[in-house]
């Protein structure tokens, strides 16, 4: 008779596999970093920019200059852009974050040929069309103010101003902002930040040499752009403490959001620190969800996050929970907060963790593409794979102590900005 | 392609195991053939409520995601209008503890009413996150009620309100319970770094010994077909006005399904489609358009959704769309046009291999469908749509009166 009260045998992942990318060069310089893997026959090519020139007088120029850059170039106009890359079944993807700005394609590899010179055109001879431009700070507008009537939204966009200020972490967008921007700012821009001197590449999928040719023959040659440019720094000494609501009388939830700056990729207490937030707010079983949804069912998720951005790293819990309990919810968060600075956690809530984030990162390599991000992870941040095995070791290491001392140093509440919108 | 071999328990459970030696990781997914349709008028939101329960402890377990996360796995799960579908990922090697957990929850559940209590919190807190606290979040609370008159259709799965979510009793549970879950009303995937052989022991060992139940016998009333116009006009604090409609469209298994996927496609699919260049580009009526389809087991939706830029009035933007609809029912696409559409379609194909969960959810589904290797044949029914039926479909589709409207407007044009 099967005995369904015992747990079958099980066993902690030891052995986890990263897959580093080959290094080539282009004939003008460009990095190229390959991970050639997988069993399809497609390709996804990213190219990664970092962000110049930071003006905070034009918080949206970077940000627009990669929205727009597929609507119009010498040769082609948006229309016919979004033909092309449609008609070869590619997907082309802008992405704009805070110290990259990438243009990434997704295409089956034997129509690289036919994908590549689009991707050409858009790098080098974008114009920015006047319309186009019209017609997106029209529309990016009317998109700002549905998102302007969501609370967390709200939490999210004070949050990030009043820690990170007048800069492109922290920059509160307002409507005002996009009625600002020129079309002279944004060629300006175009012509210091996507150049090659300031471009990486990376490429992930079936990609041999034939594949690296023809990137070579497109992308090696002289690019249009040169002009001088500062990638952007920035430094973050101390920022504003204490609470912030935002009252919105309708509101049928609050959104909570609150956290510090705290240590980032580079840092040796990290890896600890993640193993921290793991067992706070970073997984289903986490404290936060195990009491204040689990157990006292005021919310439908709430989670916390270490972040690592390339000049700072910070912290946060973030939730939505009904109006009539976001008292009693923020109660119960500062006392979370407050037994894993005064307790020691238990061995067995320690193993559980530390065995779910080890096969977390297993089943996070999943692919070339995963492979590649984790190593985009360590390149922009100035580590190497060691970073991995390090962490590795501190998950299956970290003892209570030093994570109650992790607790006390980087989870003092009385340096977090608390943004409550909504109801108190 | 995906590979997969396949054998069923004399309990009636279908089980399917895809290999794939590529991956450390193993998923185990499970599909149950019950969604909000199966529900009864009044205990509406009860299938995705009873999805939570299921993470309450079953009968030999008593809490389920702690001992799995101890071996390093996740899992989820989702509830749609047809189906429940849940699922583990955890290294390969642990693969037993996805059965053991799994297995035992099906055999039954744990009932405990604490957990019924919370879980209905979580579930309103749910409710009021996404359909009441955003802007424009019950749109479908608002748009299935006025499309469908007859079929369960007519509520979302998240329920009709909050009160009916709220009066879910331990009975109503335990009756779904025995109604839905057991082995004949199941479909077993297990992906990833494993050997069929194993699966097979494994599943022989952990879920054979679970009586195969009563099969399920699903009666739904059918939808009539419309005859008229409908529409309906919401006043809300919005900043946009919004206009949705929505037309009836084929069930997921009939044979013309994919020509009204490719017609979508062709109004909507990508930057190049035509509401997108037409309506938003050329004619700046929009900020924002789409058409889709909801892919339903019965007879479906097809759906065109827009926000009005400002200062467009909203028959203005209704007449563009219809101008739209009537174009595409009158001219064939053109050859490019369905080409596009067509390499698209094989693009979505391929890349979709690339993810092991979602290899495993769509062997789940064809299955359901009627055969797992639908999955790798899908792509040549798209191949072979030709013109003359996108045309013709849309010209059966896009009648008025056959349209359902929702017209949601900012209370300032009230």
């Amino acid at each position: 008779m099967l005995n369904r009260t015992l747990i079958p045998e099980s066993r902690q992942v030891n052995e986890i596999n990263f897959i580093a990318p080959a290094q080539q060069q282009l004939d003008n310089g460009i990095k190229v970093f390959t991970l050639n893997a997988g069993k399809q026959e497609l390709v996804r090519i990213e190219f990664v920019l970092e962000n110049v020139n930071w003006d905070p007088s034009k918080p949206l120029q970077s940000n627009a200059v990669n929205h727009l850059i597929n609507n119009g170039t010498n040769t082609l106009t948006a229309a016919q852009i979004a033909d092309q890359v449609d008609y070869y079944g590619a997907f082309l993807q802008t992405e704009y974050g805070a110290d990259q700005s990438t243009i990434k394609v997704y295409t089956l590899t034997k129509h690289l040929k036919s994908v590549l010179p689009i991707l050409w055109s858009i790098l080098n001879d974008s114009i920015f069309p006047q319309q186009e431009l019209d017609i997106f700070k029209l529309n990016q507008q009317q998109s700002l103010k549905v998102s302007l009537q969501k609370n967390d939204f709200l939490a999210r966009k004070n949050f990030a101003a009043v820690l990170f200020g007048n800069t492109t972490y922290g920059s509160g967008i307002s409507l005002e902002d996009y009625q600002a921007i020129q079309r002279e700012d944004l060629l300006g821009y175009f012509r210091a930040g996507y150049q090659p001197a300031n471009c990486t590449v990376f490429v992930a999928g079936k990609f041999e040499q034939p594949e690296f040719d023809l990137l070579n023959a497109v992308f090696g040659q002289e690019w249009s752009n040169n002009e001088k440019a500062v990638v952007n720094h920035f430094e973050f000494p101390d920022h504003q403490k204490g609470d912030l609501f935002i009252e919105r009388p309708e509101a049928i939830q609050s959104a909570i959001r609150m956290g510090t700056l705290t240590v980032n990729r580079t840092h040796p207490d990290f890896a600890g620190f993640q193993v921290l937030n793991c067992l706070l707010g970073g997984y289903f079983g986490s404290r936060l969800m195990a009491n204040i949804r689990e157990d006292k069912g005021y919310t439908y998720g709430i989670g916390s996050a270490v972040v690592s951005m390339k000049h700072s790293g910070y912290f946060f819990i973030a939730t939505e929970v009904g109006a009539d309990v976001c008292g009693k919810a923020m109660e119960e968060i500062e006392k979370e907060i407050g037994l894993l600075q005064n307790e020691l956690i238990p061995a067995g809530e320690l193993d559980l963790v530390r065995n779910y984030m080890l096969g977390s990162m297993l089943g996070s390599l999943e692919n070339a593409f995963s492979h590649a991000d984790k190593f985009k992870n360590i390149y922009f941040s100035g580590l190497d794979y060691s970073y991995y095995d390090d962490y590795i070791k501190t998950v299956k290491n970290i003892s209570s102590l030093e994570l109650q001392e992790l607790a006390k140093r980087y989870l003092n509440t009385d340096n977090f900005i608390k943004v409550i919108v909504g109801k108190k | 392609m995906v590979d997969f071999n396949r054998f069923t328990l004399a309990n009636g459970l279908r089980v399917l195991v895809h290999e794939d030696d590529t991956t450390p990781m193993a998923v185990l997914n499970i599909l149950y053939d019950v969604g909000a349709r199966d529900e009864e008028e009044g205990k509406t939101g009860f299938a995705h409520l009873f999805e939570h329960l299921m993470f309450g402890g079953s009968v030999n377990i008593p809490v389920y995601d702690e001992p799995l996360q101890r071996v390093g796995g996740e899992n989820n799960a989702f509830t749609s209008n047809d189906i429940t579908n849940y699922y583990i990922t955890l290294p390969a090697t642990n693969i037993e503890t996805a059965f053991w957990l799994e297995s035992d929850r099906m055999l039954s559940l744990a009932f405990s009413e604490k957990s019924l209590e919370t879980q209905r919190n979580v579930v309103c807190e749910e409710f009021k996150q996404r359909y009441l606290n955003q802007p424009y979040g019950d749109v479908w609370l608002k748009l299935r009620p006025l499309a469908y008159t007859t079929h369960p259709y007519r509520w979302a799965t998240i329920g009709q309100d909050l009160a009916q979510i709220e009066n879910a009793k331990m009975e109503d549970v335990k009756a779904f319970f025995h109604k839905h879950y057991n082995p004949l009303n199941a479909i077993l995937v297990v992906g990833g770094n494993v050997k069929t052989a194993d699966i097979k022991e494994m599943a022989e060992k952990w879920f054979g010994p679970i009586p195969s139940g009563t099969a399920y016998e699903r009666r739904l009333p059918a939808e009539p077909q419309q005859t008229e116009a409908r529409s309906q006009t919401v006043h809300a604090e919005v900043p946009l006005n919004g206009l949705y409609m929505a037309f009836k469209m084929p069930a997921r298994r009939d044979p013309e399904y994919q020509v009204f996927d490719l017609l979508s496609d062709v109004l909507s699919q990508g930057h190049s489609a035509r509401l997108y260049q037409r309506l938003l580009k050329d004619q700046q009526l929009f900020s924002d358009i789409h058409a889709y389809i909801t892919s339903s087991l019965d007879e479906g939706l097809f759906v065109i959704e827009g926000k009005l830029s400002e200062g467009v009035s909203m028959e203005d933007a209704e007449k563009a769309v219809w101008k739209e609809l009537q174009e595409i029912a009158s001219q064939p696409v053109t050859v490019d046009e369905l080409t596009k559409v067509k390499n698209k379609s094989e693009s979505i194909m391929v890349f979709a291999e690339m993810s092991l969960l979602d290899k495993a959810m769509n062997l789940a589904y064809y299955e359901l469908l009627g055969d797992a290797n639908g999955l790798n044949t899908e792509i040549d029914k798209y191949l072979a749509v030709e013109a003359a039926a996108i045309q013709n479909a849309a010209a059966r589709t896009f009648i008025p009166a056959q349209c359902s409207i929702l017209y949601y407007l900012t209370a300032k044009d009230a």
